[in-house]
């Protein structure tokens, strides 16, 4: 190896070797990269920006300001006390004539979010507008349909006079703007989020217990038992996690239906009266069955791989020190499955709340949770706002969830199977 | 695993309770699945056993359901449902959704994983977080998010759509199995070959590939199933065209009750019982391939 005269190592090529060296690391990094790219970038445009793009959504009330903007810039020097002045009447007046059909229907669609009635007063308004020659415009207006004549109407606009609102998010948990911007709770009537939340919450939490309680003792009996039995056994932990979904929600129809398995057997048992068939599905009950014994897998295979990384000479020495064996497990077992109970715990709480089928399936009326409401948000009422604003809420409380997961056990120690 | 001479009698109980109660469980989790089955071959329309089923009378078995699925109609059926071909549509859909998607997936995934494996990689935690993202956001919220994304492009009610939402949700199962495989993997070996005279193509195929083979296989298992079980994303992105085997399942229970569902739920139940046999084989094949003994 050659020299120079301030004692730099150089290689054969003359070069610095500290060069040389941070060159080959860099093409090495740069090949390791070229690698994960395309899956990246893959990972990137069909599904990280889509649903960055829905959540924006949910704070997005831009439609309205698009089709009636001079509107608004009247609306913002309007008092709110009486009825606008003659100017705004003229001014929506060109405006709902001219615009175009598709986006006056979504803009109408919003407006009747904060005041039912707005949509169906655009639409006969677009078509009546026509007999309306010339000005002044109130009068005729309200003549046409008294409505255009209600202050309540003009007010509910004020609450889209901002292209960003936060709108969708108090409504996500039963509150809204009145007129005046300010935040009221939504009438008795309409609150059904706060309790879906609470029952969301109340359901993932009652199912990770009753995961906890069953899948505990056969986590042990998995990880104690010698090889041979464990490996044939873990096939029944293993199955379920490899069933299709459907087919196990199916299964649950027909055990706990009221002509089902579960009920006959009862019956025929003499436990219960044929009369009295127990109404076990379509509620909340038959959503914690069928979600317990979907999501145990989840518990199991955790804990297992926990309790399989503690040594039964433990429990021997604690016992051979005079320990009863209760006090033992207790004392000495049952504190180093912590890791397994805190990652199983918060899979399957994780996977529990942000569940949709099985609860569609199985929990009729009384056992949805909150992605019921978000399908229902997409696809029938069409309120696209609010089904981003509870979608972005459960997104932030599951990705809070497994940053504690990521700090207790580690992303990247996921294991399957 | 018997119990030491010097139990006493309530330890004895106790521990019998215990097994008594693990026994319970594992029925609680296998014993929904394997209902089914006898219920798939019910003469009569109903979800239930009948009396005749339970005293084994043969004339109370029949293939009739199974015919139905096939799509193949005999006059002497009491048809209590319209006899379609919509199943087999779904069998053939699902099989063209979930291979495309597991091809992809596996390319795109095994590539990454090769990847994220590299001592080199930089911000491994955050790519291995992105990556395996698809995996953790609930289902109802991908679902959504691609709905309106692809929407846009008229990606909606299309194959390509379809296959490319199931891609992105299998991926993180290949990255996963795969960067399992190569934990351990001997980097020596490529540069023997290299060494050898072997390029890098050469190398990965002849060298590389071999060794991490199983992990790939599993891999692209579970992207498969997770494609062929996938229905949310099916029900708001797919048009009656792309209507899959869980899709419907799902219209099936939702409106007509027929045992044709049980039917395709028992071979869905066979299937699964395949794909979980080859990979708890590969499994074991690749652990003895590295001496590892321990599951898991």
């Amino acid at each position: 190896m050659n020299q120079t005269a301030k004692g730099e190592i150089l290689t054969t090529d003359g070069i610095p070797l500290k060069v040389s060296l941070r060159r080959s690391e860099r093409i090495n990094k740069f090949r390791a990269f070229a690698l994960v790219l395309p899956l990246t970038l893959f990972i990137i445009i069909t599904f990280v920006i889509p649903i960055i793009a829905m959540l924006t959504r949910s704070i997005d009330d831009k439609q309205i300001n698009t089709v009636f903007p001079k509107t608004f810039e009247i609306y913002k020097q309007w008092d709110r006390k009486e009825l606008p002045p003659e100017e705004m009447y003229a001014t929506i007046f060109g405006e709902i004539v001219s615009a175009e059909k598709r986006a006056i229907g979504k803009a109408s669609t919003r407006m009747n979010y904060s005041r039912s009635g707005w949509k169906s007063l655009i639409k006969k308004s677009k078509r009546k507008f026509k007999k309306i020659k010339e000005g002044p415009y109130k009068e005729q207006m309200i003549a046409l349909d008294k409505r255009w004549g209600k202050i309540e109407f003009w007010k509910a606009l004020g609450e889209m006079v901002d292209p960003y609102t936060f709108g969708y998010f108090l409504n996500a948990v039963d509150l809204k703007y009145d007129s005046n911007k300010e935040i009221i709770r939504q009438p008795e009537k309409r609150r059904i989020y706060n309790y879906t939340w609470y029952k969301t919450v109340k359901i993932s939490v009652l199912v990770t217990l009753f995961c906890l309680i069953l899948g505990y003792p056969i986590a042990h009996l998995l990880a104690t038992l010698p090889l041979k039995y464990s490996n044939l056994l873990m096939i029944f932990v293993l199955l379920p996690f490899w069933t299709s979904l459907l087919v196990r929600t199916v299964s649950w129809i027909i055990i706990l239906m009221k002509k089902g398995v579960f009920n006959s057997i009862l019956v025929w048992a003499g436990v219960i009266a044929d009369e009295n068939r127990m109404q076990l599905i379509y509620n909340e009950t038959g959503t914690l069955i069928a979600m317990t014994q979907i999501l145990l897998p989840f518990m199991v295979l955790p804990l297992y791989s926990v309790m399989k990384t503690i040594p039964p000479s433990y429990m021997r020495a604690a016992l051979n020190l005079g320990a009863q064996p209760m006090h033992a497990f207790y004392k000495v077992y049952m504190p180093q499955t912590v890791p397994g109970i805190s990652a199983g715990g918060l899979l399957v709480f994780v996977l529990a709340i942000g569940y949709f089928i099985t609860p569609e399936l199985v929990g009729g009326a009384d056992g949805q949770l909150i992605g019921h409401w978000i399908a229902y948000h997409l696809k029938s009422t069409l309120n696209w706002g609010l089904c981003a604003a509870l979608g972005t809420i459960l997104l932030v409380v599951m990705l809070t969830l497994y940053w504690v997961y990521n700090k207790i056990v580690g992303i990247e120690n996921i294991k399957l199977g | 695993m018997a119990l030491p001479t010097y139990t006493t009698n309530g330890q004895r109980i106790g521990y019998y309770t215990y097994l008594f109660y693990c026994g319970l469980v594992f029925f609680f989790l296998i014993a929904p699945i394997f209902m089914i089955v006898p219920l798939s071959f019910n003469q009569s329309p109903f979800f239930g056993f009948t009396p005749e089923m339970l005293r084994f009378e043969p004339e109370a078995f029949s293939l009739r359901w199974y015919r139905q699925m096939l799509g193949i109609c005999r006059p002497d059926d009491i048809i209590t449902t319209v006899c379609t071909n919509k199943w087999m549509v779904g069998t053939k859909n699902s099989f063209i959704i979930g291979l495309s998607a597991t091809f992809l997936a596996t390319a795109l995934g095994t590539t990454a994983a090769l990847g994220l494996s590299k001592p080199h990689m930089p911000f491994k935690g955050a790519m291995m977080a992105l990556l395996i993202s698809p995996m953790i956001v609930p289902l109802i919220i991908t679902a959504a998010g691609i709905f309106f994304f692809y929407a846009k492009f008229g990606l909606v009610g299309t194959y390509t759509g379809l296959i490319l939402a199931h891609t992105a949700l299998g991926t993180p199962f290949v990255v996963i199995t795969v960067t399992a495989t190569l934990t351990g993997f001997d980097t020596n070996l490529i540069r023997a070959s290299q060494s050898l005279g072997a390029d890098t193509m050469r190398t990965f195929f002849k060298v590389i590939m071999p060794l991490i083979l199983p992990g790939v296989i599993s891999g692209a298992l579970f992207a498969f199933i997770t494609s062929f079980d996938e229905v949310v994303v099916v029900l708001f992105l797919g048009s009656v065209e792309q209507q899959t085997i869980p899709r419907q399942m799902w219209s099936g229970i939702r409106q007509e009750i027929s045992p044709v569902i049980l039917c395709m739920a028992t071979c869905l139940v066979a299937l699964s019982i395949m794909l979980l046999t080859t990979v708890e084989l590969l499994r074991r094949r690749s652990e003895r391939l590295r001496g590892i003994k321990l599951r898991n």
